[in-house]
């Protein structure tokens, strides 16, 4: 019987290619990633062989990168998508691209279970919300995201429910500056 | 963390989250949210949306053996290191850092104020602007949008008050004179996605000159 993808553990799957180097549970993750990484970036203006190409530059990152993935900071769709991002603004853009400061990890190696599972829980409900905008509004949101909108463009206010889950980051944030300090 | 009153739009911030901001004005929001944990979440909540977004995406069917070929090509994959985080200082953030280590000219630009402009690309300019304490920016106004954010020291804008950590945004229909604190030089980052219109003689002649 095949699994609903809203059953996977994603970040459960990461955090095995981390400690493990699984190539079973990376393979699960590029079936399901691979294609929408794909077809991400064709909606964003690639081509075929340029978009087939950079999804699996994108989850290569992934397999490399797996320790700095944070799952009390980002669900796995998430974090995938900043690196599709990135590998996006590289490949048609050819633009460098300043990031904020790293974050030291603390000196627990271990994120905290409970506050992983509350982000993807927010993270969950977050994309029910999205998925239940007008149409209209979330055609204009999905534009921003493929790159074409313009920040002038961008409503002002975006009518989005992001109170939660930037409440839910900022504990993240404020826990890792206690075990930092 | 610093205390931040004034904080950059949502607009912007989606933007930078969409990754299609100019390089001068992700440089202003990367500075800005390795100042405050809050922006960080909030830039993490428009993240959220992305991964929502590429969630929901149109899945589009990979070439034929694509997983293969990323399997073998994975024991090539050297693992990347937890990079060294690059260190600000105590007035400069490490991304900002990271442009001025480039090279770094100061010009004047008239009344004691400095500026430095910062290589970027695409259709906006970023520069340091240093403006001894009490010293009003020359006078001028914009098309398009112009992000300050404060680095050192404070300046009022009419009553608002932008210290370390705040941005202040002006746009089209802004006409403003900000004033440096008297006390400590003000030092800021600013970014534009237009030249500014200067309406002293001696700056608009300079104008061209100096690239603001």
């Amino acid at each position: 019987m095949a699994i609903g993808d809203e059953e996977v553990d994603w970040a459960a799957l990461v955090l095995r290619v981390r400690d493990h180097q699984d190539r079973a549970a990376f393979a699960v993750l590029f079936r399901h990633f691979a294609p929408r990484v794909k077809g991400f970036l064709m909606k964003s203006g690639a081509g075929d062989t340029l978009a087939e190409e950079c999804a699996q530059d994108v989850m290569a990152t992934l397999w490399q990168k797996a320790h700095l993935f944070d799952p009390t900071r980002a669900s796995v769709a998430t974090w995938v998508f900043t690196i599709a991002r990135n590998r996006r603004i590289d490949a048609l853009r050819k633009a460098r691209r300043p990031e904020p400061e790293d974050l030291p990890w603390g000196p627990e190696p271990e994120p905290d279970q409970d506050a992983a599972m509350a982000l993807q829980e927010d993270t969950m409900r977050l994309g029910k919300a999205l998925a239940q905008l007008p149409e209209k509004q979330r055609a204009l949101i999905e534009r921003a995201y493929y790159g074409d909108l313009s920040h002038s463009e961008i409503a002002e206010e975006t009518g989005l429910p992001l109170g939660t889950i930037k409440s839910r980051i900022r504990l993240a944030l404020d826990r890792l500056r206690h075990h930092m300090s | 963390m610093t205390m931040i009153r004034h904080h950059l739009p949502d607009a912007l911030l989606m933007g930078y989250a969409a990754g299609t901001l100019p390089e001068a004005f992700n440089l202003v929001v990367a500075t800005h949210v390795s100042l405050s944990d809050e922006a960080r979440a909030r830039l993490g909540a428009f993240e959220a949306v992305g991964g929502s977004v590429i969630d929901d995406a149109d899945a589009a069917e990979m070439a034929s053996g694509s997983l293969d070929r990323m399997m073998a090509r994975l024991d090539m994959l050297p693992q990347a290191n937890a990079r060294a985080p690059l260190a600000g200082d105590a007035i400069y953030p490490a991304p900002l850092l990271d442009y001025m280590t480039r090279g770094l000219k100061w010009q004047s630009v008239g009344r004691g104020v400095k500026q430095a402009i910062l290589k970027t690309d695409g259709a906006a300019s970023a520069r340091l602007i240093r403006i001894p304490g009490g010293q009003a920016m020359p006078d001028h106004g914009h098309k398009g949008t112009e992000l300050t954010l404060v680095l050192q020291g404070a300046f009022m804008d009419g009553n608002r008050r932008y210290a370390r950590g705040d941005v202040d945004v002006a746009t089209e229909e802004t006409e403003h004179t900000p004033m440096a604190e008297a006390g400590v030089e003000c030092i800021c980052l600013a970014a534009s996605d237009a030249p500014l219109k200067f309406h002293g003689l001696l700056p608009r002649l300079a104008q061209p000159f100096f690239k603001i």
